[in-house]
């Protein structure tokens, strides 16, 4: 296919999941500015500052709007167009790269994307009062499930399938890398939180990000320690947002491409490394080395996977 | 005073026979089913993301171009003829670019003046000397139809460079057989879904010599900002195809690639919807980052095929409409089925004093305009308007024609109060390659404010479905 | 006369272009004027895609060559002429534009008032279409002392005109234009030129115009030298305007700087050499 349609498929899927990740995000928000004070002397203020820390804007945030209260991060994470990682900006831009590939979506996928962006028109027509955060936030996980869901079920097992799969496990990668990474060293800077109530508190934060908490007490039960999390989120193949799903995902859908096309090429042997590297790894040698410094190596990985995904495939350079 | 006006539904007090099985459907129809009925099509318009853009006019390009829902019906008989009379016509335009760039016959007989050729903007130098396949330069031609009366047609324009439009055709199709399958069991309405079969075959046809095998063809568009981005994305579907634009292509050695994620693949025919200056910043505008730099040579030397040919739009030229008649004396030897619009030159002397003498009770038109834009309706114009339009013709006097006020028929259309008639044209897309095809149908535009000439959607014009009654086998 | 001819056009990127395109018309065709005796264009320093060749209607031969990752490269042109003098006339040459062609403005010699003014006065009580087309060409290298350095590549007719000076380029420009306000088809023509023996400089690469005059044909005005071509000159690419007669246009992608480096010998066969450099 076209390497610019494979290029504009892959980026759908990624914008869509990065909506998702920053609705997941506001949810989190929205729920701890419900509690109390957690204790620590930061306050709910210090939530929210979080929320953007793990979106990954928080210096344009502050160039924006400079206080971090509910009001402002729900505007800066839903509606607004300067943050191009807003709900709305991914769907957006999801809409226009799905107009510029028209071809190579099914209908379905079309008016799903296109019915996302209209009800993106009505709702910033309303008064903001008038939406609570619960509906923008039901409303977007409910608009990623139907966009994801008509490609599940009506897209072309071809090429382009694979393409959007690979921009889907790359985002999820990497975002919930990112959530891990944000959580883990913005929150626990002193050593002697770990293991106390405010460390759970924050790690179940963490799993209400991810929309894991049911799975992870079917998977694990008992009490939530760094640990388990650690464990669940970054080496259970059970669990649909963890790291090693994500990598498994890539390598799939590229093992995939090489069977169609007949041939491989660095990204398979990239995407097989991490991988093996992922099966190799235990909580104990990710402690031992430090979670936040495995999760930067693991970040670093998959965007040299993403750049090679590029170049081999969606630049159109290759030969 | 109605009766000026052609009514195609009505003539002579009785239901003229291709739309009697329209009437009972109209007068039985209630106005909430209505209602229900047009915010339904217009649901399913903005749903498969149909829209169009005004130029010049600034506002949201996802505009929806209105549609009508009471369609507009052509008999058999009265369809054989149009048939006739378009294919001929795009055979001559062909007939007349194909001499153009090469001896140039009619100019030398005398039949046509030079200058109107060769100074004209859109003819390419680029192309002299040059034969595409099949000696086709415009591939689909689009001419503009009126209807004046029971047996009178005129042709408006031509439309040689990429006439758009046809995605309305077909969707307008489907949507009326979604909303009204029992109109279709009971009428017996020539189908016009094969068209992009059709086009996909002509391409094709025209591939060049140096294509093996199957030929590659693809659709070049300027990119989704254009506003008829829609339509180029649907043909492409329509027949399985790539759209491309210019970076996904490139040149190198004898051909045209495509740039997928498996490597290089030769492309052999681009149906391209993009204008001449913008194709290849090496042969036209060095500015233009659409197009694809060396293309022309690869075309030029038969590596790649273009429709329509760079150059084409030199026969749909406004001036050069006058002598389309006169193409089809001269190359087919056929006199024309289809006649032209009385018009007026304003770059000859006699003609430029009758119309400034008459702007009045004329239409007068830029030659190089289009879309309905810097044109005089001098009936509906008041004085200052006219003597405004009228300095402008006395400076500039060549770059004007003119034409009487027509009366273009009308048809049914569903209004407020229920149904009245709007005024209506049409534009039938005609196929040229090794065959030449035309589906029974084409789009009907409609001026649907109420005694309004003007049916560019641009300008308060919608779209109506096209029906051709299937005549008997 | 037997003219050896080298051209180099080396072309520097300070970062590799990800994609260079050019089209190339650096072959002289044989008319009455000139025989190519040997000619060869050769693209140096770097993997290239050669193709996609032709003879435009205007009988010029064409090329189209690409490269990816570009970061140097040469186009190296080399060859022998023989020439013939013909005071101008372009006889013997194979073309399909019809004359009346050239009769289109382009944006480099578009027409305003001083330029229109300019071509009235030249061919005024003139009848004879070869006194006008002299004429016209005089006006312009009255009107347009040829003195390098005031004008750049995209100077149009009327600018270069206001500023009263410019090079060969401005002087071909000014006298399409001057010639096609009178009615009169011209053509811009890019070549070659022998340093004359009248020990003023040239520049060996060179641009002229071809009018044209009904019952001869097309004749060429070096406006520059106020003199018609003769066998000191190799006629290379013809088109409406400079743009399109370029013997080398491209398109490169990428960023990065460009550094050009053009250098044109044209020698008699067994003689010295004159030589010169633009950068």
């Amino acid at each position: 296919m076209l390497s610019r349609t494979a290029d504009n498929l892959f980026w759908i899927a990624r914008y869509i999941e990065r909506a998702e990740t920053n609705a997941r995000l506001l949810e989190v928000g929205a729920r701890n500015a419900m509690l109390p004070d957690t204790g620590s002397g930061r306050g709910n203020r210090n939530e929210w500052e979080s929320v953007l820390m793990a979106s990954g804007t928080k210096a344009r945030f502050d160039a924006k709007y400079g206080a971090a209260v509910e009001r402002n991060v729900e505007t800066h994470l839903f509606f607004d167009a300067d943050n191009p990682s807003s709900v709305s900006s991914c769907f957006n831009a999801a809409r226009e790269n799905g107009r510029i590939v028209r071809t190579a979506l099914t209908t379905q996928v079309w008016e799903a994307l296109n019915t996302a962006h209209a009800d993106l028109i009505d709702l910033s027509r309303q008064e903001r009062s008038s939406l609570s955060t619960t509906d923008l936030i039901d409303w977007t996980l409910r608009t990623c499930s139907l966009i994801r869901g008509a490609g599940l079920a009506t897209q072309l097992r071809n090429d382009g399938y694979d393409f959007t799969n690979i921009g889907h496990f790359l985002e999820r990668a990497d975002s919930t890398a990112r959530i891990l990474d944000v959580k883990y060293y913005v929150l626990l800077p002193d050593v002697a939180f770990v293991g106390s109530g405010l460390d759970n508190y924050q790690w179940r934060t963490v799993l209400r990000a991810m929309n894991a908490t049911r799975a992870f007490h079917w998977a694990y039960g008992g009490e939530v320690t760094a640990a388990k999390i650690v464990d669940f989120l970054v080496l259970n193949r059970q669990a649909p947002r963890s790291l090693i799903n994500a990598a498994d995902g890539v390598l799939h859908h590229l093992l995939r491409l090489e069977t169609q096309y007949g041939r491989g090429c660095e990204a398979q042997t990239r995407a097989r490394a991490l991988v093996d590297k992922l099966n190799r790894t235990t909580t104990e040698v990710i402690f031992d080395k430090g979670l936040h410094q495995f999760l930067r190596e693991f970040i670093s990985d998959v965007n040299a996977l993403g750049g090679v995904v590029h170049q081999v495939y969606l630049s159109g350079e290759s030969r | 005073m109605p009766d000026r006006y052609f009514n195609e539904m009505y003539h002579d007090g009785a239901v003229r026979p291709p739309y009697e099985g329209l009437e009972a459907w109209a007068r039985d129809m209630p106005a909430d089913l209505r209602g229900m009925k047009q915010s339904e099509a217009e649901k399913l318009f903005r749903r498969i993301g149909i829209t169009f853009a005004v130029y010049g006019e600034g506002g949201s390009p996802d505009r929806l171009i209105p549609f009508d829902m009471f369609p507009r019906v052509f008999s058999s008989a009265e369809w054989g003829k149009l048939e006739r009379g378009i294919k001929q016509r795009a055979r001559a335009l062909n007939a007349f670019l194909s001499d153009m760039y090469n001896r140039g016959e009619m100019v030398r007989a005398g039949r046509i003046p030079a200058h109107l050729v060769y100074q004209n903007d859109a003819f390419e130098m680029a192309v002299t000397g040059f034969t595409p396949p099949g000696g086709v330069f415009s591939h689909i031609v689009g001419i503009d139809l009126i209807r004046t009366g029971p047996d009178t047609f005129y042709v408006l324009e031509d439309n040689c460079r990429t006439p758009s439009g046809v995605s309305y055709m077909l969707e307008n199709r489907e949507i009326m057989m979604r909303m009204f399958p029992h109109l279709f069991q009971q009428n017996r309405i020539a189908p016009v879904e094969s068209y992009p079969a059709l086009l996909k075959r002509t391409l094709a046809s025209v591939a060049p010599k140096k294509c093996e095998g199957d030929p590659r063809v693809v659709i070049l568009t300027p990119g989704h900002f254009n506003s008829a981005y829609y339509e180029h994305s649907f043909l492409a579907d329509m027949m399985g195809i790539e759209l491309v634009e210019g970076q996904d292509l490139f040149v190198e050695g004898d051909f045209v690639w495509m740039r997928t994620t498996e490597g290089p693949k030769r492309v052999d025919v681009i149906y391209r919807r993009l204008d001449d200056a913008f194709i290849d910043p090496l042969c036209f505008r060095p500015d233009s980052m659409l197009g694809v730099p060396g293309l022309m040579n690869v075309y030029r030397s038969g590596g790649v095929s273009i429709a329509s040919a760079p150059g084409a739009g030199v026969a749909d030229d406004k001036a050069i409409y006058t002598y389309v008649p006169d193409m089809v004396r001269f190359y087919l030897g056929e006199e024309p089925i289809l006649q032209n619009v009385p018009t007026w030159q304003c770059a000859k002397a006699d003609d430029c004093k009758y119309v400034l003498e008459n702007l009045a009770e004329l239409v007068v038109k830029e030659v190089h305009g289009s879309g309905g834009y810097g044109m005089l309706v001098g009936p509906k114009s008041t004085k200052s308007e006219i003597e405004l339009f009228a300095a402008k013709i006395r400076e500039n006097p060549s770059n004007y024609i003119a034409q009487p006020t027509l009366s273009l028929s009308t048809c049914p259309t569903f209004v407020e109060e229920g149904v009245a008639p709007r005024h209506v044209d049409l534009r039938p897309y005609c196929l040229v390659g090794q065959e030449v095809n035309l589906v029974p149908g084409g789009l009907t535009r409609v001026a649907l404010n109420e005694g309004s000439l003007v049916v560019n959607s641009s300008q308060g014009g919608g779209v109506k479905d096209t029906w051709v009654i299937a005549g008997s086998h | 006369m037997r003219l050896n001819i080298t051209h180099r056009t080396r072309y520097q990127f300070d970062t590799p272009k990800r994609s260079l395109t050019q089209s190339l018309r650096l072959w002289p065709t044989d008319f009455d004027g000139q025989t190519v005796e040997s000619w060869s264009v050769d693209i140096e320093g770097h993997d290239v895609a050669r193709g996609a060749a032709l003879r435009d209607g205007a009988g010029d031969w064409i090329e189209t060559v690409a490269m990816r990752n570009v970061s140097d490269v040469t186009i190296a042109v080399s060859g022998t002429v023989e020439t013939r003098d013909l005071t101008g006339f372009v006889r013997g040459l194979r073309e399909k534009v019809s004359p009346i062609a050239y009769l289109r403005p382009s944006p480099m010699t578009r027409l305003n008032d001083p330029l229109r003014e300019l071509s009235a006065k030249a061919v005024e009580g003139l009848k004879n279409p070869l006194d006008r087309a002299h004429a016209l060409a005089r006006a312009v290298t009255e009107a347009i002392p040829y003195r390098s350095g005031k004008t750049v590549a995209d100077t149009t007719a009327a600018e270069a005109l206001e500023l009263g000076e410019g090079v060969c380029q401005d002087q071909a420009h000014a006298l399409i234009a001057i010639a096609r306000a009178a009615d009169v088809p011209g053509r811009y023509v890019s070549g070659y030129l022998h340093a004359s023996s009248d020990g003023r400089m040239h520049e060996a690469s060179h641009a002229w115009a071809e009018l044209w005059v009904d019952d001869i044909g097309w004749v060429g005005f070096d406006a520059a030298n106020a003199c018609c071509p003769d066998d000191k000159y190799v006629r290379l690419a013809s088109g409406i305007d400079s743009v399109n007669a370029a013997p080398i246009r491209g398109m490169a992608l990428g960023g990065g700087t460009e550094h050009l480096d053009v250098n044109v010998k044209v020698l008699q066969a067994g003689q010295q050499q004159q030589q010169q450099t633009q950068r």
